[in-house]
């Protein structure tokens, strides 16, 4: 093998495990993307906010109440699903019999209005994020993998594992299945669908919540606007992998941070937000039921 | 007849006497930038406090501050408001050069004289005769930098990380680059390293450098990404000399680069530690009033309402924008924090830089550059 094969073997692997990490976060972000979408078919624009929030109530968990680190991802988790929860009550609740169109403007307004609410009252400097848990890099030949970096791969691990078991397994996610199947059908079943519909929003969100901490830990650097782009980008991974399907978002928010780093890494950084949003309109041109959706044709 | 021709003339200069002079100020004071901002309008106001006190012709500068978020679009908003709402004389602003550079053809067709403080991208003052501005040029800014990195630290290849989204960070890079090669060094690595503003990933652009193997990488870009990528640079076991410009002169550099920023260079507009006796003043005044230590854009910031007032005692009528301007335009040797102030015939302020090296206790002064 010649020295410039090598050269390249080594970075390309170097490349797949930054975007295996950025791909966790965006799977972690994904899936409330498509939880949601999967029982009320709304586009929750807001969603890139509840990751910001987990953030920063991390931020201030660490830094202000000085709690230890395992209680801070909790705290934060917790206090980040409640607030979807109340969200979802006093914005989506009372335009849930209403057009999906009205409902998305609703969760676009929504957002912008939680980041610029966030900005104005705690500023909108990017201000470093608290060392939850000691830095280490491991070096491998060529090869660097630092400690937030296996924290991240194994807390995705952890988180979705939980939530496969919780949908598959229990029987909540047995509830949560079959409003998303049909929630008029579930509520004949004796299935009290608002305590399902919150329920996804306390998941989604508090997953959420754990990749804002984990992005806050990887990137040292948190500020209110955090949430717009990778918000979006976790919305094409929730496309590209099927939305409404959970393992779908997992393969989607990992393939998508993949990708980007493969056009950062053998092309040309400029490309990469190109890349991502061209893959959105060839996923929905080519196949709108992403790669692991089910293609159910809508009846009129 | 008479007599009320001299009632109505003194109650005019009457009611002049007791307007305010007008100026207004386009400035991130939210924003990925917004410590650039509040810095700056900190420097005008501890300014204004000593102008005020004295008063220029017997009237006092009125500040007008608006926020632009650090973006272009809201840069041109905010100075047509300026402009048609509040009618300022002039405007101070701002600091990003993509903000200035939209602001200033907004003023230049409007007659209203723009100085900024900060923005150092050379295409800001050939917008106009009526655009200026306090600080140096990327032109010399980025030559100063090439200088240091092939001269004092005998660099031969140095590698260009780029924010793609800044007329600020493109113009210095390519500043840069010619100068470096000029003095016999190599520029390594391709175009294709670049980032935007916002960005918090940079580990797979870190090996890329890495893999090209320079022994310095100039980073013309601001603080909030700057502070990510010095992190994660020495993350991935980069350890050679990172280089800057005033984009990174911010006080929350060092928090977000955390252990990342030794063994990094810039070229400012000040240094905090310089003998000098009015730059000691400045900042121990500052430091007293906000409790931190001042950026390159606090003094600039205090530098460009000296100068505006300064150009408003020299004009017959201040309320004249076209008297104004010439000015401004004229202005020499004014003795500012940031050194000595002459406006040349593109506008453009001819000033010495500094070079700091970022220590863990802060910025500290390394070598002054004169042009």
């Amino acid at each position: 093998m010649s020295e410039d094969t090598y050269y390249f073997l080594v970075d390309l692997l170097q490349y797949l495990i930054n975007g295996l990490s950025q791909g966790s976060i965006y799977a972690l972000v994904a899936l409330g993307y498509t939880m949601v979408y999967g029982i009320i078919k709304l586009i929750n624009f807001a969603h890139g906010e509840f990751y910001m929030i987990g953030a920063f109530l991390g931020y201030f968990a660490s830094t202000v109440l000085k709690l230890p680190s395992l209680l801070v991802v909790l705290f934060s988790m917790i206090l980040t699903a409640i607030f979807a929860v109340i969200i979802e009550r006093l914005i989506y609740r009372p335009l849930r019999k209403a057009s999906r169109v009205s409902a998305l403007i609703t969760a676009l307004g929504t957002s912008l209005f939680i980041q610029y609410f966030t900005q104005i009252s705690i500023g909108a400097d990017p201000r470093p994020f608290p060392d939850l848990a000691q830095q280490k890099t491991y070096v491998f030949g060529e090869i660097y993998l630092t400690s937030t970096q296996l924290i991240i791969f194994a807390s995705t691990t952890i988180l979705m594992l939980s939530l496969w078991f919780l949908v598959k397994k229990t029987k909540m996610g047995k509830a949560m299945r079959a409003t998303s199947f049909s929630t008029e059908a579930a509520e004949l079943m004796g299935i009290d669908s608002n305590k399902i519909i919150s329920l996804t929003f306390f998941i989604g969100a508090a997953l959420a919540a754990a990749a804002g901490i984990l992005v806050g830990m990887y990137y040292n650097s948190i500020e209110p606007m955090m949430g717009m782009i990778p918000g979006l980008k976790a919305f094409i991974a929730a496309v590209l992998g099927g939305i409404g399907s959970i393992p779908g978002a997992m393969l989607g928010g990992i393939l998508l941070g993949v990708i980007e780093n493969l056009v950062v890494g053998l092309w040309n950084g400029t490309y990469r937000d190109a890349i991502a949003f061209v893959l959105l309109i060839v996923i929905l041109l080519v196949k709108p039921s992403g790669l692991l959706g089910k293609n159910i044709k809508e009846k009129v | 007849m008479i007599k009320i021709f001299v009632c109505f003339f003194l109650s005019i200069s009457i009611f002049a006497e007791e307007g305010t002079l007008k100026i207004g100020a386009v400035f991130p004071m939210t924003g990925p930038i917004a410590t650039f901002g509040q810095e700056s309008v900190n420097g005008i106001k501890l300014a204004l406090e000593k102008i005020n006190a004295k008063g220029i012709k017997g009237k006092k500068i009125e500040l007008i501050v608006e926020d632009n978020k650090g973006e272009a679009i809201d840069s041109a908003n905010a100075t047509r408001k300026l402009i048609e709402i509040d009618n300022v004389l002039a405007i101070l602003g701002s600091v990003a050069s993509s903000n200035t550079l939209a602001s200033a053809p907004v003023a230049q067709s409007k007659k209203v004289p723009l100085v900024t403080p900060a923005s150092t991208n050379e295409k800001v003052t050939t917008m106009g005769d009526y655009i200026s501005r306090v600080c140096f040029t990327d032109n010399f800014q980025g030559k100063v930098m090439a200088k240091f990195a092939r001269n004092t630290l005998k660099a031969e290849r140095a590698a260009l990380l780029i924010d793609n989204s800044s007329d600020y960070s493109k113009g210095l890079a390519e500043v840069f680059q010619r100068e470096f090669i000029a003095l016999g060094g190599k520029i390594v690595g391709g175009d294709d390293l670049v980032y935007q503003q916002r960005d918090v990933e940079f580990r797979t652009l870190l090996r890329k450098i890495k893999r090209a193997n320079p022994q310095v990488v100039f980073v013309p870009g601001y603080y909030s990404e700057v502070g990510p990528i010095l992190n994660q640079a020495r993350q991935v076991g980069i350890d050679i000399p990172f280089l800057g410009g005033d984009g990174w002169d911010s006080p929350n550099l060092q928090e977000l680069a955390g252990a990342g920023v030794k063994n990094t260079f810039i070229s400012s507009h000040f240094a905090p530690d310089d003998k000098d006796t009015m730059v000691q003043n400045f900042v121990k005044l500052y430091k007293e009033r906000y409790e931190e230590e001042p950026g390159a854009m606090a003094a600039l910031g205090y530098d460009s309402i000296i100068l505006m007032a300064d150009a408003l005692g020299r004009v017959k009528d201040p309320t004249n924008r076209e008297e104004l301007k010439n000015a401004i335009n004229s202005t020499k040797d004014l003795l500012g924090v940031t050194g000595r102030i002459s406006i040349d015939e593109n506008r453009n302020a001819v000033k010495s830089a500094v070079v700091l090296e970022y220590l863990p206790g802060g910025r500290h002064f390394k070598e002054k550059i004169s042009p």
